[in-house]
């Protein structure tokens, strides 16, 4: 090794909580909160981009957390899965997709429910072809989309009150 | 001591069996608190990293790991002739494939590597980039050698042999000729030849393979959480290669992020890291990156079948014939063998029609690729699109339609049991219901209507129609025999403590499918329980039953009638003490709704909980010859019939885009007959995940080679899955045939929607080409095959 | 994989970016949205010794009106751009093609510059560039300049960007009366790269078309504005035989590659296609 790697010194809030660690710089945001975190509701599936089972929120847009890295999350709110369901707001969604079955081994089901609160958010009331376009970039391999896509449009439709 | 337990499971009061109950286990999955093989983390725990072959085939000249060994963090470098000394090579025959032969293969390629992706150096590291880092250090002298990557052309004698030993590059052959098809070819009106390829293809998981092994010197005990569908047999295979007591060895399952039959097999990288943590004494975790994953998953479905069907001009099927080349890896892979896919195609093909005559041969050959091995559905997904594409080619040419020829051809559903050309036995399957079902729920003659319509406006749409036959619920006919280390039985111990709440340790294992929910529903119905009474623990080989885990679509077949005996037998010991305390002949008990009961009319004695309290705290209150067992073990194979065949069809109906080749589906409507559903839901979710995951490799999927042995597309940007966009909703119905062989009666379902999938969608593209004079026949059905069919490129 | 290790910095002006370009060379790599850069970083084809993030650069992001043209700051995230009225009402071209660009989560942090700086064959922008006649804005050592969208794409991921220098902002000519623009992509799935694309601008009148900039992309190392195809449908009225008189004209433009997902017949037939949809779409208005 020629070259001496500067360490930098981050802060973030990380589900409402300040934390501040010392990292690498090609640490990604995703095994930053994966293993200096601990919070290990993120995934790692190809740390291509393509795959969005890292998707998180930062600064309330989701990203894809293979492919920021952790340093740029300096000073920024990130949100996962942990704190989106602690804080209550995706439970219609857990009861929704829990009672449809529309997570079976769950691995996607993180990045795909942050994706989901972002979808509901740009567009509360999606048709199926919608939702399906959004989730576009959500790999699912065990449930083939139908039933997420049904547990979505049930949650979009009681929100609205129907 | 009372009598046996009489009542049927099918006849419980209170029964969960046939309902749609949400996932328990399921809840932590949805708030990011499951745990998976990678999230667990041990004290001084490092990880590993492969320096992997870029070479399909190479010898290793020499390996200089001296730069390697000083790199920052670095714990270990080993190499295959160190690994060698502490992990025995294996080799991946059964004796049941007469003439199977293989290679033996290591760990860590030793003198040379046989395929691109091939694990030879191993860097231990506190970190995985740290271990990547070091990977770059290591020097390595290589010497390419000729490389076999055309499976039409590795039988020939100019050809290399990838292992020189073994003669040929023949991994196994198997023909069978029965009936008399020579005759049929003479008598009938038409003999209409076609070959078919599916092209290779892999599972693509998203939770990629991972194992962490941990080695404890003052415990002598190898721990080991790995993301497996079956750890008693890894816990059996570890102990061997390692020289290690099995009973020191504990395989833990956490969650399993998707495994569809990849993570049923042992892998070289695997190995060596629980060797890894043996030698070094520490923790040594191995997560697959997903460009590994790509070259080191096992891959599948690599096929070349020449085809023949003779059909007489009133749509009598009289002959099927194959002929199946196919290409697995330089290894056949271990301990299940890369030939199950060939002997399903030859099982199977054809298997649900009369016709007694059938000749088939599978040539199986060794490449300097991937090794291969059982993926979800295990060859029928190949011999399924095979013989419906067969059966399709006939009814075009005699001017049948499809839906016609089947309704001749398909075994009477009042032939059962029935016995296949090949020989295997049906116990009983329904596919001309199942077919009437598909019929009405798809409405085909509207279809027809609609696809005549639209072919005026020079739209082009198709159905297809895919009847299929799926193994399920295997007993040891599928390995045991052959000497695999897999079990065929499975068991459950089933527990009341203190309290009235119910333990079930269960031998099979959990990938999302269900099988904790489902065996937990057999359970509490045959206790006599709520289900949030009920705590499942699978997936641990310290504390469940010796089993088989999950694969063959088996979890709730098997592991569910396990948990009904043991629920039963538990029921049995609760009544006895409850006789006694109420002073009432147990044979007049009955347990519901977590309370003892009078059978006759249901009405409430005590709480379960009573019965714990007095047999753990007040066991002084029971007579002095009465001993108190609240837990059970009990166990199930099946064993009146080898396995539990099911089935199926599948009817789709879409919109061929002339101009682009692309797909649109307009209707996906399976029925399938899985035996007696425990929890629709499940059941039928599986079928829609396993449709998807066979429309990939239908239209999607392909592990693209160079000729010199390099994977071209081992990316997740470039090798393409399903995604939502694309994907069609899919309408489930059923037919329940049970089976006789377990008083549940239920059959495997977690692998048909793959097997008819690409069949169906075939059918349907072709049925759409028709009138344009083009058919597609090998798979992926890519817009420019389809195209390419029609002549528009 | 992991990425091998770098350095980081990240410097509050272009010029302090400027100064480690020229300090660092091949070694330093620019760090924008990230999302082309990093997955590269992360199956190690790109190994920089220092990554220089230029998030922190407000000057170059945002989207303004400059009279006559729009000018969007080559930090401007596509997901600004998308959701743009400006845009919309000025350059819809540009709207109509964003929903092609990979997904959400991709557009929330992927930008303009950091898409036309890499300038993979099948991404869409740069087409679109070309389409609208935008011009590139280009700082560095020897100080600001603009560069025709067209001269910007030299080759397979090579543009006339220099090693010290970066893109500060893309002028677009806001759309005149009387044209409308079209876009069209054909990818294997929703999101995919394309195996064909087109971004056209064109004056309509009626059924007329004229002034026709059609630019195809994923048919070559850049995007190909096709000439022959603008020549054959110069006050033309769309209709049966005007189209396939231009798609002849385009096996004039093009001579596509071949890759992994699509063959250069393939291609050309699809270019053929999108041709025909492009003109419909502009007739059609």
């Amino acid at each position: 090794m020629t070259t001496v790697i500067e360490q930098i010194q981050i802060s973030a809030t990380v589900n409402g909580e300040k934390v501040t660690r010392l990292i690498e710089p090609r640490l990604s945001l995703v095994d930053f909160l994966r293993n200096e975190l601990e919070l290990t509701g993120t995934h790692v599936g190809c740390e291509h981009g393509v795959c969005g089972a890292c998707t998180v929120r930062v600064n309330g847009e989701i990203v894809r957390g293979c492919l920021m890295l952790a340093v740029q999350a300096g000073g920024t709110e990130i949100m996962t899965i942990e704190g989106e369901s602690d804080g209550g707001e995706i439970a219609d969604l857990q009861k929704a997709f829990h009672e449809r079955n529309a997570a079976q081994c769950g691995f996607c089901t993180p990045g795909l429910i942050m994706t989901t609160t972002e979808l509901l958010k740009t567009n509360p009331d999606p048709n199926r072809a919608e939702i399906r376009e959004y989730l576009s970039g959500n790999y699912c391999r065990c449930t083939g989309y139908e039933a997420i896509v049904d547990a979505i449009e049930t949650v979009a439709t009681e929100r609205k009150g129907g | 001591m009372a009598d046996m337990i009489k009542d049927h499971i099918l006849d419980r009061p209170n029964s969960y069996i046939g309902k749609t109950i949400p996932r328990p286990n399921a809840k932590r999955l949805l708030s990011g608190r499951g745990t998976f093989t990678d999230d667990v983390k041990l004290l001084r725990m490092t990880h590993v990293a492969f320096l992997r072959s870029t070479y399909a085939h190479a010898e290793i000249v020499s390996i200089d790991a001296s730069a390697a060994k000083e790199s920052n963090g670095v714990v270990a470098v080993v190499t295959g002739a160190e690994m060698a000394e502490v992990c025995s090579p294996w080799v991946g025959v059964l004796s049941h494939l007469e003439g199977l032969k293989s290679a033996p293969q290591h760990a860590l390629a030793v003198k040379k590597a046989s395929w691109q992706g091939e694990p030879v150096v191993a860097v231990v590291a506190n970190t995985r980039a740290q271990a990547e880092d070091a990977i770059e250090l290591v020097e390595i002298e290589w010497k390419e050698l000729p490389v076999v990557t055309d499976m039409e052309t590795a039988l020939d004698a100019d050809t290399p042999l990838i292992h020189p030993e073994l003669g040929d590059n023949l991994a196994w052959r198997r023909e069978l000729d029965v009936g008399d098809v020579d005759g049929a070819y003479a008598n009938a009106d038409h003999v209409i030849e076609e070959t078919y390829i599916s092209n290779r293809h892999t599972g693509v998981c998203l939770e990629t393979r991972g194992i962490l092994a941990d080695y404890n010197p003052g415990e002598d005990q190898l721990t080991i959480y790995h993301s497996t569908q079956a750890p008693h047999m890894m816990q059996s295979l570890f102990a061997k290669h390692l020289d290690i007591e099995e009973h020191k060895i504990r395989v833990i399952c956490k969650d399993v992020g998707g495994s569809y039959g990849i993570k049923v097999h042992s892998y070289p990288d695997e190995y060596a890291t629980v060797a890894l943590a043996y030698m070094l004494k520490r923790p040594v975790k191995f997560t697959a990156d997903r460009l590994e994953s790509f070259t080191s998953d096992i891959h599948a479905r690599d096929h070349r079948i020449k085809t023949k069907i003779a059909v007489s001009n009133e749509g009598e099927i009289q002959a099927f014939e194959i002929d199946d080349l196919t290409g697995i890896g330089p290894y056949s892979v271990y301990p299940r063998t890369s030939g199950i896919e060939a002997n399903q195609v030859v099982n199977l093909t054809g298997g649900q029609y009369l016709n007694p005559n059938y000749r088939a041969m599978a040539t199986v050959v060794l490449q300097n690729k991937s090794p291969m091995c059982q993926y979800r559905a295990v060859g029928h997904p190949i011999l399924t699109m095979i013989t419906e594409g067969m059966v399709d080619d006939a009814a075009r040419k005699i001017g049948m339609d499809p839906l016609e020829i089947r309704r001749k051809n398909l075994v009477p559903d009042d032939a059962y049991p029935y016995t296949a050309p090949s020989g295997l036995p049906f116990e009983n399957l329904s596919h001309q219901a199942s077919l009437e079902k598909l019929v009405k729920m798809m409405d085909y003659d509207g279809l027809r209507k609609d696809q005549a319509e639209a072919r005026e406006q020079g739209i082009y749409r198709g159905i297809g129609l895919a009847t299929f036959i799926e193994v399920t619920n295997p007993g040891p006919a599928f390995y045991g025999v052959g000497g695999a280390p897999i079990s065929a039985q499975d068991g459950a111990t089933m527990r009341l403590d203190a309290k009235g709440n119910v333990i079930v340790e269960i031998g099979v294992t959990e990938q999302g499918q269900g099988a904790e929910a489902v065996v937990a529903q057999c359970a509490a119905t045959a206790l006599g329980v709520t289900m949030d009474k009920i705590k499942v623990i699978a997936g641990d080989t310290d504390i469940t039953p010796y089993g088989g885990g999950t694969w063959g679509s088996r979890a709730a077949g098997i592991g569910g009638e396990a948990a009904v005996q043991a629920g039963k037998a538990l029921r049995q010991n609760i009544v006895e003490v409850a006789g006694i305390m109420l002073q009432s002949d147990p044979s007049t008990l009955d347990i519901r709704d977590n309370k003892i009961v009078d059978l006759a009319d249901g009405k409430e004695r005590i709480e379960l909980s009573e019965v714990g309290r007095v047999c753990y705290y007040r066991p002084d209150t029971l007579p002095k010859d009465y001993q108190s067992e609240l837990v059970v073990t009990r166990h199930y194979v099946p064993k009146q019939f080898p396995f539990a065949f099911t089935n199926g069809v599948q009817g789709c109906y879409l919109e061929v885009d002339t101009n682009t080749g692309f797909i649109d589906f307009k209707k996906f409507c399976v029925v399938e007959d899985c035996g007696t559903v425990i929890n629709p839901q499940l059941v039928d979710e599986q079928v829609r995940g396993g449709v998807i995951q066979g429309l990939g490799g239908a239209l999607l999927e392909e592990c693209l080679y160079s000729p010199e042995g390099q994977l071209l597309n081992g990316t997740m940007a470039d090798y393409l899955v399903p995604m939502a966009v694309e994907m069609p909703d899919i309408v489930v119905g059923h037919v329940e045939s049970p089976t006789l062989d377990s008083e549940l009666g239920a059959k495997g379902a977690g692998e048909a929607g793959t097997g008819g999938a690409p069949a169906v969608v075939m059918n349907a593209i072709n049925d759409a080409l028709n009138p344009l004079g083009g058919k597609v026949t090998v798979q992926p059905f890519t817009p420019e095959r389809i195209l390419q069919a029609i002549g528009k490129i | 994989m992991k990425p091998s290790a770098f350095n980081y910095a990240k410097p509050s002006s272009v010029d302090e970016v400027l100064g480690l370009l020229s300090e660092y060379g091949d070694e330093a790599t620019i760090l924008a949205g990230g999302q082309s850069l990093v997955p590269t970083m992360n199956m190690r084809l790109s190994a920089p010794s220092l990554v220089i993030d230029i998030n922190g650069l407000a000057e170059l992001s945002g989207i303004s009106s400059n009279g006559e043209s729009l000018r969007i700051g080559a930090l401007t995230r596509h997901v600004e751009i998308e959701n743009s009225s400006e845009i919309a009402e000025h350059a819809p071209l540009i709207t109509m093609a964003m929903p092609s660009i990979a997904h959400p989560a991709i557009r929330n942090r992927g930008t303009m510059g950091g898409s036309i700086a890499m300038a993979d064959p099948a991404a869409e922008m740069p087409a679109c560039l070309c389409a609208l006649g935008a011009e590139i804005e280009i700082t560095g050592g020897s100080g600001a300049r603009k560069v025709a969208a067209t001269d910007f794409f030299k080759g397979l991921y090579d543009t006339d960007l220099g090693g010290d220098e970066i893109i500060t902002a893309i002028e677009i000519p806001k759309i005149s009366a009387g044209y409308r623009s079209a876009f069209d992509e054909l990818a294997r799935r929703h999101g995919d790269y394309a195996m064909c694309g087109a971004a056209a601008h064109a004056k309509v009148d009626g059924l007329v078309i004229s002034d026709l900039r059609l630019v195809f992309f994923a048919v070559g190392g850049t995007p190909v504005v096709a000439a022959a195809v603008g020549s054959a449908m110069a006050d033309q009225t769309v209709d049966a035989i005007s189209i396939v008189a231009a798609q002849h004209a385009v096996e004039d433009d093009l001579s596509p590659f071949d890759d992994l997902q699509c063959s250069a017949t393939l291609r050309m037939h699809y270019a053929k296609e999108l041709t025909k949809r492009i003109l419909n779409t502009l007739a059609a208005g």
